[in-house]
């Protein structure tokens, strides 16, 4: 038995160095032998880029460093992140606020770095809500979500955010047609072709990054997937992908891929800006939430708005061309110099690019095969620069390098596939591991892409990572592209699920990177600047404890006088002054979740307590090396009980003034 | 005594050494054209350590309080001789007695020239921990007859009269300066850890 276990181990050992030495091209031979070397961060350094990520189903943005890879942060944006007291604490409830009420939950799928004059500034990152149409801006100081606009007239924010090169506008096209908010919704759903209509969306942006709708565009009852705006030669227009010109409502895998060809919309929006400011737009009663944090008092404010202005491009001519392109486009870019439109078929064998310069002249010889429910199609020869032939299978996204070249993820083949606009010809290819969906090149979406790197984003891990029950890990892989061949580096899990990413060089954040919020400067109206304001007042059946913390105890801990049937606000200040001190606040039986309040801010925890007790409170966050000391008791007796309301730190010892009143 | 530092230091470069030719070995069984990563690149940069972080927007942490004033100056050099600046800019928090220039200059002549030899640095780094305590206490915190438990694992006692504060009856507290992580309180002597029994 012995005998027979060591030779069956012996045989094992055996077959799998035989097999390991006949594999003939792994991920192994695929890695050079310095991409360890080339991706290390030593202690004392920083790495070279941020990489924004889509968090996909997770509804959050997370932040990676390249070339290191390693996760930085989660940015809670669509969803409620109870780690942060983020959609919890009542400083930010106000920001899941929608027109459905509070919504908890999004689909974030798309990144959009602010830019000026075509370059990534550093200042902003927007992205979508997929599935309740949103648009976030998080500011690049805090790394918090700053704003939350609803999009109306939207049935599934997919086509957005992305942004023109001085950051005027964030676009939103919506996938789902449906019967517009203002028209009557209660139809059969086979009246699609008659009843179900599209709209994409133009946000503006001002100086102060403050969002509002300036107009939107009605159109045709197709699916928008995703677009690109025009940039250098071609700012003012947007490009945005479509799919389902068929108007199919059901089965759309079969009855949304007839056509050979669907559309690329092409929206010159200086045009509509005329239109705008001449009064054609329809003003149209609508609800949607716009939700805004204030850095000042730590806390979020949600309006209703109540109009929108529609513009029709029945009654706009020359605003909106549509342009064939084949196979249910998914990607949409444009190419740094603004002349080149890449579509990508997620069913097409060959990967169109098109010429802003013949889209003009087509639009200017009125070269037209036809129209789309009244808008003007453009002859798909006139304005097409020429095609990839046989570039790979299922090609979905395009990003470019400053050197003319362009990048596209191939899904079913699992391939980055870098080919010349120039000539169109393919330079090389590189597998990723596995069904690459978004890639991108830091600065690849702009007139100035910073290059060195391509990342693939992919769905599938099978064998690359452990197993870890029915649904693995997702993963992002890092290639090296400064030289002829790309070469895999790296690769590391993300969260949720990686959609589209945008990286940008550290400098541009790193400057401007908030450490504290001065504790001056904090407006929140239930601050205690200071332990000589810590306090507790009861207001009926409201208790509000005002209080402070500072490493390692809070002002006050010993709080007695609440009565089942209250209601405690814990308003909690941090007082540090300290970059990355802090402080976290929890109460046993919470039905909501902890506060994690930064230095010199202000939160505010509601609790209930649902019995009689002596509750404990604590410090969620590993402060100080007295952190397990941060800690308090709130006594909660029953209705009717007369507790006074009193308060202490390090003054209610056994033998003090403070005893048991009963 | 005077080896006690440098041999772990030996220890240390064999290891790397034999790690080094371990995954050369490793590799090269590999077959392939794979070279050995540089072992320099796993070590630390030198920029690395909490002081050295470039942070103007905070309030000044213990470290940047005692190099910020001019009479502590000899201070300043005990803690990097002692390799105890890096710990006094850990979120702490602490309460440190931060001796004087003169307070250093009223020890015995050539003492404290004799603690800064590198032989001497375990014998500095007692006294300074003594110094230290694992908690931040304002100056209102201090009871009379209160002891409090240093760093370096001894005691000290309080004793609080005519509002004055004084440790272990020789060193009386003249300030004190809130920085970001502890109390820095001023004091007018070097205070002693006992000898060891």
């Amino acid at each position: 038995m012995n005998t027979l276990s060591k030779l069956t181990a012996i045989a094992t050992v055996a077959l799998v160095t035989f097999m390991v030495g006949c594999k003939p091209r792994g991920a192994q031979s695929a890695v050079g032998g310095d991409a360890a070397q080339k991706t290390y961060v030593a202690p004392g350094k920083y790495d070279e880029f941020y990489d924004f990520v889509s968090g996909g189903f997770s509804g959050q943005m997370s932040v990676y460093g390249l070339p290191s890879g390693r996760l930085f942060r989660v940015i809670p944006v669509f969803s409620v992140d109870p780690e942060k007291g983020y959609g919890y604490s009542e400083e930010t409830k106000a920001m899941l606020n929608t027109s459905h009420g509070y919504v908890p939950w999004d689909d974030l799928h798309h990144i959009a770095l602010s830019e000026t004059n075509g370059i990534q500034d550093g200042r902003w990152v927007f992205a979508n809500g997929n599935n309740t149409p949103r648009i976030a801006r998080v500011d690049l100081k805090t790394f918090r979500t700053a704003e939350i606009l609803e999009i109306p007239n939207s049935a599934g924010n997919h086509s957005s955010p992305f942004i023109t090169e001085n950051s005027e506008y964030v676009v939103a096209g919506t996938r789902f047609s449906v019967p517009l908010d203002n028209a009557n919704g209660d139809v059969p759903i086979n009246t699609y072709k008659q009843n179900f209509k599209g709209t994409v969306s133009f946000v503006k942006v001002d100086t102060s990054g403050r969002m509002s709708i300036a107009f939107q565009i009605q159109t045709p009852g197709v699916n928008f997937d995703l677009a690109r705006a025009g940039k250098g030669k071609s700012h003012g227009w947007v490009f945005f992908s479509c799919y389902n010109s068929e108007k199919a409502n059901t089965l759309l895998e079969v009855n949304a891929s007839q056509r050979d060809k669907d559309f690329i919309m092409c929206v010159n929006w200086k045009k509509a800006e005329e239109y705008v400011k001449a009064g054609k737009a329809e003003k149209r009663t609508v609800a949607y939430a716009h939700n805004v944090y204030n850095e000042n008092r730590h806390s979020a404010t949600s309006e209703i708005e109540k109009e929108v202005l529609v513009l029709d491009p029945k009654n706009c001519p020359d605003m909106v061309y549509f342009m064939p392109c084949p196979k249910s486009p998914h990607g949409c870019d444009t190419d740094p110099s603004g002349e080149y439109i890449v579509g990508s078929g997620k069913l097409a064998a060959v990967i169109p690019v098109f010429s802003f310069t013949k889209i003009q002249k087509a639009i200017a010889d009125k070269n037209y095969d036809g129209d789309y429910d009244g808008i003007p199609v453009l002859k798909y020869e006139s304005v097409l620069h020429g095609e990839v032939q046989k570039p790979g299978l299922g090609p979905l996204h395009t990003e470019f390098d400053a050197d003319g070249n362009a990048y596209t993820s191939f899904f079913v083949s699992s391939e980055i596939v870098k080919w010349r606009l120039s000539d169109l010809k393919v330079l090389d290819r590189v597998p990723t591991y596995y069904s690459v969906g978004h890639l991108s090149v830091p600065g690849g979406p702009t007139r100035k892409p910073w290059g060195k790197y391509v990342i693939a984003y992919n769905k599938i891990t099978k064998d690359r990572y452990l197993p870890t029950g029915p649904e693995l890990a997702q993963s992002a892989q890092l290639y090296d592209i400064s030289g002829e061949k790309m070469k895999l580096l790296l690769d590391f899990p993300t969260i949720g699920e990686p959609h589209y990413a945008e990286a940008i060089p550290a400098d541009l954040i790193v400057k401007n990177s908030q450490k504290i919020y001065r504790i001056e400067d904090n407006q929140n109206p239930f601050a205690a600047k200071g332990d000589a304001n810590a306090r507790v007042e009861r207001k009926g059946n409201e208790v509000h404890a005002y209080i402070t913390a500072i490493r390692s105890h809070f002002t006050p801990d010993n709080i007695e006088g609440v009565k089942l049937g209250d209601v405690v606000y814990f308003h909690v200040t941090n007082l540090e002054q300290d970059w990355d001190i802090p402080h976290g606040f929890a109460v046993k039986g919470a039905n909501n979740a902890e506060l994690l309040i930064m230095p010199g801010e202000t939160q505010t925890l509601a609790w209930k307590p649902d019995r009689v007790g002596v509750f404990p409170i604590y410090c969620t966050d590993f402060c100080s090396a007295l952190h397990q000391e941060m800690q308090g008791y709130v006594r909660v007796s029953v209705p009717g009980s007369n507790v006074p309301i009193t308060f202490s730190t390090g003054k209610n010892e056994p033998t003090g003034p403070i005893a048991q009143n009963k | 005594m005077g080896n006690e530092d440098t041999t772990p230091q030996h220890m240390k470069k064999t290891f790397q050494i034999l790690v080094a030719l371990a995954m050369i070995f490793l590799i090269s069984c590999n077959n392939s054209t794979q070279t050995p990563a540089n072992p320099s690149a796993t070590e630390a940069s030198s920029d690395a350590g909490q002081a050295n972080v470039k942070d103007d927007a905070s309030m000044k942490d213990i470290v940047k309080v005692a190099v910020g004033s001019p009479d502590h100056t000899t201070l300043v050099s005990a803690l990097k001789q002692a390799d105890l600046v890096d710990v006094l800019a850990n979120p702490g928090p602490f309460t440190v007695f931060a001796p004087t220039n003169e307070a250093f200059n009223k020890l015995p002549k050539g003492t404290l020239d004799d603690l800064m030899k590198p032989e001497r640095k375990t014998d500095l780094q007692n006294i300074l921990q003594y110094h230290v305590t694992t908690s931040a206490l304002k100056a209102d915190y201090f009871k009379d007859g209160q002891t409090l438990g240093m760093v370096n694992g001894d005691n000290i006692t309080v004793s609080v009269k005519d509002g004055k504060i004084v440790l272990n009856n020789s060193a009386t507290i003249v300030a004190s300066v809130q920085a970001s992580n502890g109390m820095v309180h001023i004091v007018d002597a070097v205070l002693l850890p006992p000898a060891k029994k």
